[in-house]
C-alpha cells in the first residue's frame, strides 16, 4: 500500500482520535483528511483508513459511499456545487445552473476538459435568504447574479 | 405580536461580534460560572423547564423535559454526553448557521449549562461539512474558551470537566434525525435507529445522551440570565408552554429575505410583510411555515376551529396568516412550526413545480433504509417529472396520495412523514391547478418558479 498521510495530516489525526471513545467514530473526519490530501477517496484509501482504525474495510466503504462528499472518483481541482432547492429555484438557480453549464461546457457532474473545475448541484446550503447561491470549494457566494457567476468562474479558470 | 429581540443576535453586525472579548463584553460566561459555581441540577432543570423552550430544531419537544429524562445519579461505567444537532439542511432554514459564525459563544456556554444539567462531561456539536466558516468559528470558540479556563478539567475553578468537540457529517441530511446522527457521531451510515431505546436511555457510543438543536442550547445562557418564568413569558403563548424568544427565517419570494429574532407569538404575516418586507413580484400564494417538511398553507386558507378547546379556537374564522407561530398552534392547523424558516411563493410560481423541486430533494436524501420511504419517494418523484413532461393523467394524483398515504408511518425514522405530508399538503391545497396542469399539459401554469425577467440574460 502506497498511501500515506502528510507528517502534519498524521499528527492531526491522532489530534482527532483522542475526541472519541473509540477509533470508529473517527471514520468520517480522517475519510475527510485523506480526501483533503488527495482530492477523492480511492479503494486504497478505504483500506488505508480501515487498517489505520482497525475497523474493516468493507465498513469504511459503507460509510464512504454513503456521504454525498466523499469523491468516489478523482475530481476537478475546484468544485462548483449550485444549490438548487426551494428557495434558490424560486430566485433563478435553475437559470443560474444553465449559466454554468453553458460557461463550463460540463454538464453536471462533469468536469472540464483541462482538469480545473466539477460542475455539481447541491441540496439546500442554508443559505437560503442570500439565495441564489453556489458553494465554490470551501466559500459561499451568496445573493448571486450571472455577472457575479461570471466573475468567480473567470477567476476559477484562470487559477 | 410582532415583538423584535435581540438576546441570540446582538452581535451579528459587529465585525468581531463572534469574539470572546465581545460576549463577554455582553455578559458572556456569567451564567456558566453561576451553575458550575454551585446551582445544583434540580434547580437548573426547573428554571429550564419553566423557560418553556420548545427545541428549536422542528420537533418542538420541551427541553427542560428533556434534559430531566436522563438517568440521574450517572454511573460511572455509563458516561453521558450532550449532542448538538447543527446538521442545518431542512430546505428553507438558515438559523442555525448564523448563530456558529456570528455568536458561538453562547453555544459554547449552552454547552456548558447543558452537560452540567444533564450529567455529562463531554459534549459534541455535530455540523454539517459544508459549513465551514461555522466550524472554524465553534473551534475558535472553543479554542478561546479553554485558554480562558472555561472549558478543560477545572472550568472556572470548579472540579466539573468539561470538553466541546466538533463533529463533522459529510453531506446527508439523514443526518438532522436525531438517532441518525448518533450513528454517524459514532463513524456509521447515518441511517436511523428504531426507538426505543431513545437517546436517553442509549444514544451517543450507546450511553445516555441528550440530543438538542443548536439554537435551543444557545438560548440557555439568556433564558437561565433572565430566570425562566420570565424568558418565557415574552412569548404570547406562554399559556401554551411555548416560552421565549427564538430566531425566524423567511425566504424565497419576499423582498427582504433573512433571520430574524423575536418573541414567540409573531404571525406569519408580520414574519413576511413585517419582517421580510412583503412577497415580490405579485400576491402571496403560499407559505411554507418552517422548512419544506411542513405542510404549505394557502394565503386564502382560514381557521376552522369551532371548538372551544382548540388551541386555534381564539382564531376561529380568521386567517392563517394572523395565527401565531408556535408549535401547538401550528399542529392544530395541520401543518408544523418547524424551524420558524419560512418559505414565500408569489402567484408567479407554480405550484406544481414546486413541489416537483421538493420531491426532488427528497428522493435524492431519502437514506434507503425502509422500503416505504426509499421506493416512494423515488416513485412520487417520477410521477411529477411525468407531470411536468405533460404526460401524465389526472388518476395520477390520486396514485401520488396513495403513495404518501403508505408511507406514513411506516418507516423508522420521520423522514417518511416529512416527505409525505408536504406532498399530500400541496395535492390537497393544490388539487384544482395540478388538474389543470395536468389537462393543459402545463398551458395553464406560469411555467416558472422564478419571478418574470429574473435572470432573463442567461436565457440569451
Amino acid at each position: 500500500m502506497n498511501f500515506a498521510l502528510t507528517p502534519e495530516r498524521e499528527s492531526h489525526l491522532e489530534e482527532i482520535l483522542s475526541r472519541y471513545p473509540n477509533r470508529m467514530a473517527a471514520t468520517i473526519p480522517v475519510l475527510h483528511l485523506c480526501q483533503e490530501q488527495s482530492g477523492w477517496v480511492s479503494e486504497e484509501i478505504m483500506q488505508w483508513v480501515a487498517q489505520r482504525l482497525g475497523i474493516s474495510a468493507a465498513h469504511v466503504k459503507g460509510v464512504a459511499t454513503f456521504y454525498t462528499l466523499f469523491n468516489k472518483e478523482p475530481v476537478g481541482r475546484h468544485q462548483v456545487w449550485v444549490c438548487r432547492t426551494l428557495s434558490c429555484a424560486l430566485n433563478g438557480a435553475d437559470a443560474l445552473l444553465h449559466h454554468c453549464e453553458k460557461r463550463l461546457g460540463v454538464h453536471v457532474g462533469g468536469t472540464t476538459t483541462d482538469g480545473r473545475i466539477t460542475l455539481r448541484t447541491a441540496e439546500c446550503l442554508a443559505a437560503c435568504g442570500q439565495a441564489p447561491m453556489i458553494q465554490v470549494d470551501r466559500d459561499y457566494h451568496e445573493n448571486l447574479t450571472i455577472a457575479d457567476v461570471d466573475k468567480i468562474l473567470d477567476r476559477l479558470t484562470r487559477s | 405580536m410582532l415583538r423584535q429581540t435581540s438576546y441570540l443576535i446582538s452581535r451579528y453586525n459587529e465585525p468581531d461580534g463572534w469574539s470572546l472579548r465581545a460576549y463577554e463584553r455582553d455578559g458572556g460566561y456569567q451564567q456558566a460560572k453561576r451553575v458550575l459555581g454551585g446551582m445544583t441540577r434540580e434547580a437548573l432543570i426547573d428554571d429550564m423547564k419553566a423557560a418553556n423552550i420548545r427545541g428549536r430544531g422542528g420537533a418542538g419537544f420541551a427541553m427542560g423535559v428533556k434534559w430531566s429524562f436522563m438517568p440521574w445519579p450517572p454511573k460511572p461505567e455509563k458516561p453521558h454526553y450532550l449532542v448538538i444537532n447543527a446538521d442545518e439542511g431542512e430546505p428553507g432554514t438558515f438559523k442555525d448557521r448564523t448563530i456558529m459564525e456570528k455568536n458561538p459563544h453562547s453555544v459554547v456556554e449552552g454547552c456548558i449549562i447543558g452537560c452540567y444539567g444533564i450529567g455529562a462531561h463531554t459534549a459534541y456539536i455535530y455540523v454539517r461539512d459544508e459549513l465551514h466558516l461555522s466550524k472554524e468559528r465553534l473551534w475558535g470558540a472553543i479554542k478561546e474558551a479553554k485558554a480562558k479556563g472555561y472549558l478543560g478539567k477545572n472550568p472556572f475553578g470548579s472540579d466539573y470537566a468539561v470538553e466541546v468537540v466538533v463533529h463533522t457529517g459529510a453531506g446527508a441530511y439523514i443526518c438532522g434525525e436525531e438517532t441518525a446522527l448518533l450513528n454517524s457521531l459514532e463513524g456509521k451510515r447515518g441511517e436511523p435507529r428504531l426507538k426505543p431505546p431513545f437517546p436517553a436511555q442509549a444514544g451517543a457510543f450507546g450511553m445516555p445522551s441528550t440530543v438538542n438543536n443548536l439554537e435551543t442550547i444557545a438560548v440557555v445562557p439568556t433564558a437561565l440570565a433572565m430566570g425562566g418564568d420570565a424568558f418565557s413569558k415574552l412569548s404570547d403563548l406562554h399559556n401554551l408552554k411555548d416560552g421565549g424568544a427564538r430566531l425566524f427565517g423567511v425566504s424565497g419570494h419576499v423582498n427582504k429575505p433573512g433571520v430574524f429574532e423575536a418573541c414567540v407569538g409573531l404571525t406569519l404575516r408580520e414574519l413576511i410583510y413585517d419582517l421580510g418586507g412583503g412577497v415580490k413580484g405579485g400576491e402571496l400564494l403560499a407559505v411554507i411555515p418552517g422548512g419544506s417538511s411542513c405542510p404549505i398553507l394557502r394565503a386564502d386558507d382560514l381557521v376552522n376551529a369551532p371548538n372551544e378547546k382548540s388551541p386555534l379556537f381564539p382564531w376561529h374564522g380568521k386567517s392563517v396568516l394572523d395565527v401565531p407561530l408556535g408549535v401547538d398552534t401550528f399542529r392544530a392547523l395541520g401543518t408544523m412550526l418547524g424551524t420558524c424558516c419560512a418559505i414565500v411563493l408569489s402567484t408567479q410560481a407554480c405550484p406544481v413545480l414546486a413541489m416537483h423541486n421538493l420531491m426532488r430533494f427528497y428522493r435524492h436524501e431519502s437514506c434507503g433504509q425502509c422500503t416505504p420511504c426509499r421506493e416512494g419517494s423515488a416513485w412520487i418523484f417520477r410521477i411529477m417529472d411525468r407531470i411536468v413532461a405533460g404526460q401524465a393523467s389526472i388518476e395520477e394524483l390520486d396514485r401520488l396520495s396513495e403513495i404518501a398515504d403508505n408511507i406514513m408511518g411506516n418507516t423508522i425514522c420521520a423522514f417518511g412523514e416529512g416527505t409525505a405530508m408536504p406532498a399530500l399538503g400541496f395535492l390537497k391545497k393544490f388539487r384544482r391547478e395540478f388538474e389543470q396542469y395536468i389537462r393543459t399539459s402545463g398551458k395553464s401554469s406560469s411555467g416558472r418558479l422564478t419571478l418574470p425577467g429574473h435572470f432573463a440574460e442567461a436565457a440569451e
